[in-house]
């Protein structure tokens, strides 16, 4: 528990309702969207401005307590899990829209925004903000920003980092740093506001964003192929890129994905497909059109069971929904669900979908695949009991087996979700010690007394690298 | 406070009652969290879905006490059930919240004086017993009969209860105090060809307070095609029970009525009160672990449907009057949800498929019409507070349609958006109906 003289500290700061340490606050602050994950933290801080952020952060690091900064607590790698205790700084009241420029197509936000609120309005001015992932309900800006999120669009506008233009954050000493601005380009210096994207909570607390707005498509048209081979599903997905098309989105669900979303959101798929995929191409009325009848050609070419348009805006936006729905949907099939999110070049897209049945099948676990195929992120997700401690190390060892042989086809352990807590063992794999090293020193020269989100991303020590057998 | 062998003793309970297997299907994801009015309200991950789930869970676990904050914590939910469908691993969250709440029921014996005796006087006092409430009916008002007012006085704590009840009082209807069997009998035939045989249940707020409403019933559903019976063995749905964690009572009341319907043998049991309707097709989970049940009970559930979702779906078209004076006077209405309905019920789209197809009539949907007006059972009652800021809210996005008239399909919603109208409406014309008595009104005078 914090010593009382600190506590009062902190409520003197924020107000007396906006500091809390009752046990109710702290177990609903113990976790976050990972399996298996629990820390209570020593109480949980809603500071409504920056200036409230500073001086708790100076607070803090006199006292040296550590802190942990959260949007929504989505996110599936343990980042906001306080595994030091420490304080949970939650940034939801912070959720003002400060500015939408209309002439630099610039919004500048506050990070406990939550992502949809704000695409809403942004669609309601007649602009776009693209990333959008599946969490996006609920999911914040500022968390967003920190885990420098994907989502169904990322194939062809990119992701949050492509996004941010600039930043205010709060170093762990509580002084206040701006980067960037409403600025197309800028080199004054190293870049912080991209170093910032995707720092997982370990260097500042961000307070504010500068957002980059475009304009949006004219026309969409979503488009569905089923398969009866999840190879012929995947290399289909490689084949359209060959062909130079870009769809907007390109997802890929396998067979029992399909069922369970089936399931939830009663869509009336043919739930003995082995895979499916979900095409949406946007743009100009005559691109759309020649793109999604090129898609067509090509999912028929690659054996494509069944392929059918959307016949309106409705059923295309349901079978977005729906997909955005999957993960949390395959918990219906076993207690615990724990996903993954190795990537791979987009070529290698057929041959990872091979290599993950191949492990899940040499390990006796089942693991279903679905994802952003497009971008060759795909979501490994393993459905089985945390009760039952074998099965689990079977799991965990499939999945070093399947990290392992992303990287060998040049890809990564993470391509969206960060690494937190749980990939942390894994982080030299993909970038070997000197790298480590690179980035542990960036993160010192930030917060010397490692209080900002400790634990994360560095691991104790690296997990031994499994042998891959090839063949 | 109890002392720490009680709590412990409750920690036992908790742990026999909740699904485990539940509550660790809840993966924490989130999506549930914008559909919960009371984490929308405040803000708070405690007071969602997924932090309350989480807070059964370290109960169970040892790693929290199940302490008094705890228990209110569990009274703040409003039971809307709105985190149901919003869950794709279907959580089974209404079950987790009832099987938690009746846990506390067990153990609380200092529970907040005054809740457990307004409960103990509606519940065991009046609600299962249709006398009483006929009586109650005759005029004289709820609070003051049930005893509710010297309770309410007896608590200095609550400041808002008095007021709240005094607000309540001015929204009470004129009671007939004569149920819908003293006014048609047992049965009712159809009128023309006849569709099917359906049996009315009339429940208990509705046949004391809007034994009117409950006559239209009938009157609709025969002139849709249907006979129509009102067994009168039948009794109170039990729902408040449940919520409250009284389950063995409501066990009692839903075997009463399964029998009654299942004698009166007709095709389907007609609810028109969202709250009784949501309980009636989960009567076969309310039953699951009495096995000589089990058939009776998953009949009576899957049998049981909503007014309009029968009118609609199932119904001749009934013959509403073309309205006089063409399209500029058509009159505006929203649409309420009734919780219940929709989210237990899944029914939200027959009502407004009735109110769209109606001649003269213009539907406008006003903002979050699926959530929570607040009123919820008797939460209005014992969480004034959160209740009101809800009403609150909920009114706003009411004016914000320049609506005539809000339709609901329920009586405690009625109330609720009666009490809204009288606080915060812009044009004090408009008015709450149910949507029973608005069809029912624009029928076609026959000749
Ligand atoms: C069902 C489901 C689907 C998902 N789909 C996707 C998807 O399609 N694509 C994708 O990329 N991710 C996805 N995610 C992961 C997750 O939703 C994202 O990482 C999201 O951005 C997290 O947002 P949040 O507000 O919940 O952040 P939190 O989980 O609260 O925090 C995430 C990290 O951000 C840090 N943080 C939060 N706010 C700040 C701040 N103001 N300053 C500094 N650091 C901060 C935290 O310390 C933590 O390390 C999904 C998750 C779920 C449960
Ligand atoms: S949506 Fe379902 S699984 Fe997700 S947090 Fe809510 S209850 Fe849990
Ligand atoms: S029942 Fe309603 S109030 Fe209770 S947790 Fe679910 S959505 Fe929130």
């Amino acid at each position: 528990m914090l010593d009382n003289a600190i506590a009062r500290q902190l409520r003197d700061i924020v107000g007396a309702s906006w500091f809390k340490d009752d046990d109710q606050t702290r177990v609903a602050h113990s976790y976050d969207g990972t399996p298996m994950l629990q820390a209570l933290p020593d109480g949980v801080i809603y500071p409504g401005s920056t200036e409230e952020v500073a001086a708790v952060m100076r607070v803090l690091h006199e006292h040296r307590i550590p802190v942990v900064s959260r949007g929504s607590g989505t996110n599936l790698c343990g980042g906001t899990v306080p595994i030091q205790g420490g304080i949970v700084m939650v940034m939801h009241r912070m959720n003002a829209i400060v500015e939408v420029d209309l002439q630099n197509l610039t919004a500048t936000v506050q990070p406990g925004i939550l992502t949809k609120a704000f695409t809403e309005h942004i669609e309601s001015l007649g602009l776009f903000y693209p990333p959008d992932p599946s969490s996006m309900a609920i999911s914040t800006i500022g968390g967003n920003i920190a885990e420098c999120s994907g989502g169904l669009r990322g194939l062809k506008y990119g992701t949050t980092k492509d996004y941010v233009l600039g930043l205010e954050f709060v170093l762990a000493s509580g002084e206040i740093v701006r980067t960037g601005g409403k600025l197309v380009k800028d080199v004054a210096g190293y870049d912080l506001t991209k170093l910032l994207v995707g720092s997982e909570g370990t260097l500042a607390i961000v307070t504010e964003a500068t957002l980059k707005l475009v304009p949006p498509p004219k026309h969409k048209k979503t488009m569905l192929a089923m398969f009866s081979d999840v190879y012929d599903a995947a290399r289909t997905v490689s084949k359209i890129i060959e062909n130079r098309i870009i769809p907007a989105t390109l997802e890929l669900l396998d067979n029992p994905t399909i069922k369970v979303v089936n399931d939830y959101a009663k869509l009336g798929l043919p739930t003995d497909a082995a895979a499916m995929l979900l095409i949406e191409q946007d743009g100009e009325l005559e691109t759309v059109e020649r793109d999604i009848e090129l898609i067509s050609g090509i999912c028929r070419e690659e054996n494509a069971t069944e392929v059918s348009i959307a016949r309106n805006h409705e059923e295309a936006l349901k079978l977005l929904t729906a997909r955005r729905s999957a993960f949390t949907a395959l918990a219906r099939l076993r207690p615990t669900t724990i996903l993954e999110d190795a990537t791979v070049p987009r070529s290698k897209i057929a041959d990872m979908v091979l290599a993950i049945n191949r492990i899940a099948e040499k390990h006796r676990v089942q693991i279903c695949t679905f994802g952003h195929a497009g971008d060759g992120n795909l979501h490994p997700t393993a459905t089985t009991d945390a009760r039952d401690t074998d099965e689990v190390h079977r799991v965990e060892e499939a999945f070093a087996e399947i990290f392992e042989a992303a990287i060998a086809f040049g890809g990564t352990i993470t391509g969206e979700h960060g690494v937190g807590l749980v990939k942390s063992p894994y982080l030299e794999w993909k970038l070997g010690e000197p790298g480590v090293a690179v980035m542990q020193s960036i993160k010192a020269a930030f917060d010397p007394h490692n209080l900002l989100n400790p634990g994360k991303i560095f691991a104790k020590s690296a997990r031994r690298r499994v042998v891959l057998e090839r063949g | 406070m109890a002392k720490t062998t009680d709590r412990e003793a409750l920690r036992e309970t908790l742990k026999i009652k909740l699904d485990y297997d539940q509550l660790t299907n809840c993966m924490r994801c989130g999506f549930c969290l914008p559909a919960c009015p009371t984490f929308r309200e405040t803000g708070l991950e405690a007071e969602s879905p997924r932090g309350r789930i989480a807070l059964m869970k370290a109960t169970v676990d040892g790693i929290m006490g199940p302490d008094v904050p705890f228990e209110e914590q569990m009274s703040h939910c409003l039971g809307c059930r709105a985190c149901e469908p919003a869950c794709p691993a279907d959580v089974k969250y209404g079950q987790l919240i009832e099987q938690a709440r009746d846990a506390i029921e067990e153990h609380t014996t200092q529970h907040r004086g005054w809740v457990k005796g307004v409960r103990k006087l509606v519940f065991q006092g009046l609600f299962p017993h249709p006398k009483r409430m006929e009586l109650l009916g005759k005029g004289l008002k709820l609070y003051q009969r049930s005893g509710l007012q010297t309770a309410v006085r007896k608590t200095n704590a609550l400041k808002l209860l008095p007021k709240q009840l005094a607000d309540m009082e001015k929204i009470l209807p004129e009671a007939t105090g004569k149920g819908v069997v003293k006014t048609l009998g047992t049965h009712v035939p159809a009128k023309g060809q006849k569709v099917g045989t359906v049996g009315m249940f009339r429940g208990c707020l509705m046949d004391a307070m809007f034994a009117e409403t409950n006559r239209k019933t009938v009157e609709l559903l025969s002139e849709a095609g249907f006979d129509v019976a009102i067994p009168e063995a039948q009794n109170c749905c039990g729902a408040l029970h449940a919520h409250s964690g009284e389950t063995a009572q409501a066990k009692e009341l839903a075997k009463r009525n399964i029998r009654a319907f299942r004698e009166a043998g007709v095709d389907a049991i007609i609810s028109n009160a969202g709250g009784c309707g949501a309980i009636l097709v989960e009567y076969d989970h309310l039953l699951h672990d009495e096995p000589q049940w089990r058939e009776d009970a998953a009949w009576f559930a899957s049998h049981t449907k909503d007014i309009s979702t029968i009118l609609w779906n199932e119904g001749r078209p009934l013959p509403f009057a073309e309205p006089v004076g063409g399209e500029a006077a058509a009159v505006r209405v929203t649409y309420q949800d009734s919780c219940h309905l929709k989210n237990v019920m899944k029914g939200g789209a027959s009502p407004r498929s009735l109110l769209g197809a109606l001649p003269g009539v213009e539907l406008v949907e006003m903002k979050d019409a699926g959530s929570c007006c607040g009123s919820a059972g008797i939460y209005n009652i014992t969480q004034p507070e959160m209740a009101n800021r809800l009403l609150e809210k909920k009114m706003k996005d009411a004016n914000g349609t320049a609506a005539h008239y809000i339709v609901t399909s329920n009586p405690g919603c009625l109330l609720q958006m009666k009490l809204g109208i009288e606080r915060h409406a812009s044009d004090k014309r408009m008015e709450a109906v149910h949507i029973v008595d608005f069809l029912h009104e624009r029928m076609a005078a026959r000749g």
